[in-house]
């Protein structure tokens, strides 16, 4: 067994928000973590989020389950890290996260030490990055040009274990980051403590979801221990337990290549790993192989504004119409954008209208292969334009189709169900992640700034 | 001919990032694996998803029984044109495919 310090890393949950086992968490903490990791955010719940610079979860989720860790944390003595702050990692949602942990140190009558990490990159200074050839693009990157990087309304790097170690160095009691990846916050801490980099980061990854590899996956808690061979996984909470295969079908997960994974500074590859099951809940992983690349390079994420959207839904449950609403919603389409583009002077370029027929191919549009026979249909009205106040009138202009349009001239007039008054809802400004790209750095930090606060 | 759903335990889509889409296929066991290795080509997974055959990779992990497909994301996540913010939806489609 291994020679080097053993260093333990206490993960509560998959992400800040998502909630945690509480027992299991006092058995995490029993077990003498070296440091506490989650994860603050993640892409995955689209463009609007880092758009906007907001997160996804409540303000009082996320301020209760981060007053929780932050008693842990005083309790084990230990830092307490997040990474990609407030679900996008921007310096604004960065800046909120740092706003509830003074509120709670407050609270708690904590004295504590925060390192900040900022990952938000300048528009302009991202365009000479690119005009530089010092940005690339990822495989399926969206074409970019210099303007690309101007009109993004934010633009994050994803900081690696580099970063989160300068953090770590100075000392904190907690540590507020902005993008990172989601393996760095956990791998950061064993590599500096001379752990294997293989099972460093594959324990990392296996890691970032918290119990999602292994059974009970809700309830969150796990805990990596990292040595100079290899990893263990041992989950926290009653009926959770790892085995071989959950822990190795974990790298299947949200991963594009189960044994290949970039980070800053190279590649894990695990094609050679070995999984074995230490008892009934443990699993040791060895062989994971770090391939470190002759450049650094952090990936960028950013999103733009792409116009302004409004939503109706109207319900049709007249047999008649539930079997002709494709026809229907056709006919209307074709009438309504005649309309729009006679009186408010428009071209096809400047607005979209699109109806979805839910309960019939809502999800897949024509790559639908059922036909269904559905009691009802939600016809869902979508119109995006180039500003508010067009995608308003537009809106206000498909509502009387979607309410009484008629299968044929002939007939009486029919009425359609409208949920709500207003029918349309407005959506406000919407976004799209527009880069997937990697920026090259000189030094790690290059991309990134680091300050410490002290509180209380 | 039954779908490749009620062959194997489980088929799961979600994205990998906003630009990729991963489809992975649970088999359940190695009689369930070679049925499914040797019967879904990628030609046919590629129809389903109405894409170019060569964009689409493709793992076949007889360890732990699953074929794992990942892909150019139908749209780019959150676009204009997307239907399902998180990708999960999409294992219906190949789910409800007929295999030998």
């Amino acid at each position: 067994m291994s020679q080097t310090k053993i260093t333990r890393v206490l993960i509560p949950s998959g992400a800040l928000g998502l909630n945690y086992d509480k027992q299991a968490l006092r058995r995490g903490l029993a077990a003498k973590p070296d440091i506490i990791a989650v994860d603050g955010g993640s892409t995955d719940s689209g463009p609007a989020y880092l758009g906007r610079g907001e997160s996804k979860y409540s303000r009082s989720s996320t301020r209760v389950e981060w007053q929780g860790l932050m008693q842990a944390r005083a309790e084990a003595g230990v830092p307490l890290v997040i990474g990609t702050a407030g679900t996008c990692g921007a310096d604004s949602a960065v800046d909120w996260m740092l706003d509830i942990t003074r509120e709670i140190a407050a609270d708690l009558g904590q004295s504590v030490k925060i390192a900040v990490l900022r990952s938000s990159q300048d528009g302009a200074e991202m365009a000479r990055a690119f005009a530089d050839g010092r940005i690339t693009a990822l495989p399926n990157a969206p074409d970019v040009n210099a303007q690309t990087f101007n009109e993004c309304s934010n633009i994050v790097a994803l900081a690696g274990a580099e970063q989160i170690a300068a953090a770590i160095q100075t000392g904190a009691d907690i540590i507020i980051a902005g993008r990172t990846t989601d393996t760095a916050i956990i791998a950061a801490l064993p590599l500096m403590n001379g752990a294997h980099a293989g099972a460093a980061w594959h324990g990392a990854k296996i890691g970032e979801c918290g119990a999602l590899c292994a059974t009970n996956p809700q309830s969150g808690v796990i805990t990596v221990e990292f040595d100079d061979e290899g990893f263990t996984i041992t989950p926290m909470a009653d009926g959770a337990n790892a085995t071989p295969h959950t822990v190795s079908a974990h790298m299947l997960y949200e991963n594009s290549d189960p044994f290949i994974l970039y980070e800053p500074g190279g590649h894990l590859d695990v094609t050679q790993a070995d999984y074995t099951a230490l008892d009934g809940r443990r699993v040791r992983v060895t062989g994971s192989n770090w391939v470190p690349s002759e450049l650094y390079t952090v990936k960028l994420e950013g999103a733009r504004p792409a116009g302004f959207q409004s939503v109706l839904i109207a319900l049709l449950r007249d047999p008649r119409y539930v079997e002709n609403a494709q026809k229907w919603a056709d006919d209307i389409h074709t009438k309504c954008c005649a309309k729009v583009e006679e009186r408010l002077n428009l071209t096809p370029q400047d607005y979209q209208i699109e109806i979805r027929l839910i309960g019939q191919n809502a999800s897949f549009g024509a790559l639908e292969t059922r036909t269904p026979d559905p009691v009802e249909i939600g016809a869902m009205g979508i119109v995006t334009a180039k500003s508010e106040e067009l995608t308003g009138e537009i809106a206000k202009m498909l509502n009387p189709y979607l309410l009484h349009h008629p299968l044929s001239a002939a007939e009486e007039q029919p009425t359609f169900a409208f949920p709500f008054s207003p029918a349309d809802m407005n959506r406000g400004a919407i976004y799209e992640f527009c880069l997937n790209h990697v920026l090259e750095l000189a030094d790690p930090m290059d991309a990134f700034s680091l300050e410490v606060i002290e509180v209380g | 001919m039954a779908n490749l759903g009620q062959i194997v335990e489980k088929v799961r889509s979600k994205n990998a990032g906003p630009f990729w889409l991963t489809v992975d296929i649970f088999c359940g066991t190695p009689e369930a694996f070679v049925q499914v290795s040797n019967g879904l080509t990628t030609a046919r997974v590629a129809r389903v998803f109405a894409t170019d055959e060569a964009t689409i990779k493709r793992f076949d992990i007889a360890a732990l029984n699953v074929v794992k497909f990942s892909l150019p994301r139908p749209s780019i996540q959150g676009a204009a044109d997307d239907r399902d913010m998180h990708g999960a939806s999409w294992a219906a489609l190949l789910a409800e495919l007929p295999l030998n």
